[in-house]
């Protein structure tokens, strides 16, 4: 992949034009993060609080069950933990072994 | 359609991941919140503000849905020409008469102070339109400088806290209150942290014939000095101590819809973040009085206006 705004000149759109809605999905904001959100799915009751809450749209669902957070885009902020009713949503120093 | 958040994961929310906003911060929260309560297709006009240059960085966008954004001030105008534009062409014909709303993002910058003037004339006009004011009490975009909606003695850029001046001299502007004054059908406040009380505000300003306007408040973890988990509740904070009632003015009917107590004292809110810490410091015990002072004013007069006793309130401890 492009790194975002790395394209050579040539393949900029005439104009400027930005070509595809949401096109930001690319911006892997991941690698901001220091903490990682752990989620006990055995206590999780998929109440969606952390869902409605996440700035970056990080909770992905499925017939309105959670599944998965998107560590591409969380930036760690850990407000999912500090509003999860249940608190089965940890964060975890991000370390390099 | 009632409001439950398992129905609202099978939506699409409209606004994309990979934007620039801070970690924890609130306007996004917001605009996912709102974009998902629409029930129509909605056209976006932005202000100049930080979630206008983190979600729409050049070749980037975040938005899924119609966006415009010309300048800072001139928001409400943009909208106020789509809207006579949909209304034209639907008229000519040119276009099939499906039901559209239009709504602008502006931060408190552009609505309180830079916008102010072209938000009031949009309302007068009475275009169709839904403003909401993502509220994060200064101009955080350019980094952190005092606005008509900072607090009295928080510290910002251009208020710094010294031996001199204990932060930022004078108090809000009643925003709300002055857009109440246009006489529009739909008035409110709301929260970032209470999602239920802002999707259920955002369809009746939908529903609204006329105007709208929704006063949402969003805590900025980077300009308010606070970790960035505490977002909400700085934001629930603020509803307790009476400093952020949530409310809504229905064709001139003010009704009170968060707490109907004041439960917590401003100090608690005032603890929570560092751009009030010189006032916990001991430095300034008399600005704490103040503050209080002017929240205990507004949320008298609002109980009032509610049609509620007004609250006796203790002195509280500084």
């Amino acid at each position: 992949m492009t790194q975002p705004g790395a394209e050579p000149w040539g393949d900029v759109p005439a104009g400027g034009t930005v070509l595809f809605p949401g096109s930001t999905e690319r911006n892997l904001t991941g690698s901001w993060r220091t903490k990682l959100p752990v989620i006990d799915f055995d206590a999780c009751t998929d109440c969606m609080i952390c869902w409605v809450m996440c700035p970056d749209s990080c909770f992905k669902t499925a017939e309105g069950k959670l599944l998965s957070v998107d560590l591409d885009h969380c930036k760690g902020c850990g407000i999912c933990a500090t509003e999860c009713p249940v608190k089965c949503i940890e964060m975890v120093l991000e370390e390099r072994d | 359609m009632t409001l439950k958040l398992r129905d609202l994961t099978l939506l699409d929310d409209g606004f994309e991941s990979g934007h620039g906003l801070c970690a924890g911060c609130s306007e996004s929260v917001i605009v996912r919140q709102v974009l998902l309560a629409l029930a129509n297709e909605p056209v976006v006009a932005l202000a100049t503000g930080c979630l206008e240059v983190s979600s729409t960085r050049f070749p980037d966008t975040s938005w899924k849905v119609p966006l415009i954004h010309s300048a800072f001030e001139n928001a409400a105008t943009s909208a106020s020409g789509i809207e006579a534009a949909y209304k034209a062409l639907i008229r000519k014909g040119r276009m099939a008469d499906r039901p559209m709303t239009f709504v602008v993002f502006g931060g408190d910058g552009a609505t309180y102070d830079i916008g102010f003037q072209w938000l009031s004339g949009a309302l007068e006009r009475g275009h169709k339109f839904m403003y909401i004011c993502l509220n994060n009490e200064g101009y955080m975009n350019t980094g952190i400088q005092r606005s008509g909606a900072t607090m009295l003695g928080a510290w910002t850029t251009t208020t710094p806290a010294g031996d001199l001046v204990p932060g930022k001299p004078q108090w809000r502007k009643d925003m709300t209150g002055i857009v109440a004054a246009h006489g529009i059908p739909y008035v409110a406040q709301a929260a970032v942290h209470n999602w239920k009380d802002l999707m259920t505000k955002v369809r009746k300003a939908e529903a609204a014939e006329g105007p709208a306007f929704l006063n949402v408040f969003a805590p900025c973890d980077r300009g308010w000095r606070y970790e960035p988990e505490d977002t909400m509740a700085v934001s629930r904070l603020a509803v307790d101590a009476a400093l952020w009632p949530l409310y809504e003015i229905v064709d001139g009917a003010y009704k009170l819809n968060g707490p109907r107590h004041k439960s917590k004292p401003i100090t608690d809110y005032l603890s929570s973040q560092g751009r009030f810490r010189h006032l916990m410091r001991d430095r300034e015990p008399g600005v704490i009085e103040d503050i209080q002072a002017n929240v205990d004013r507004e949320w008298n007069r609002l109980r009032v206006r509610c049609g509620l006793e007004p609250e006796v309130l203790e002195k509280t401890q500084v």
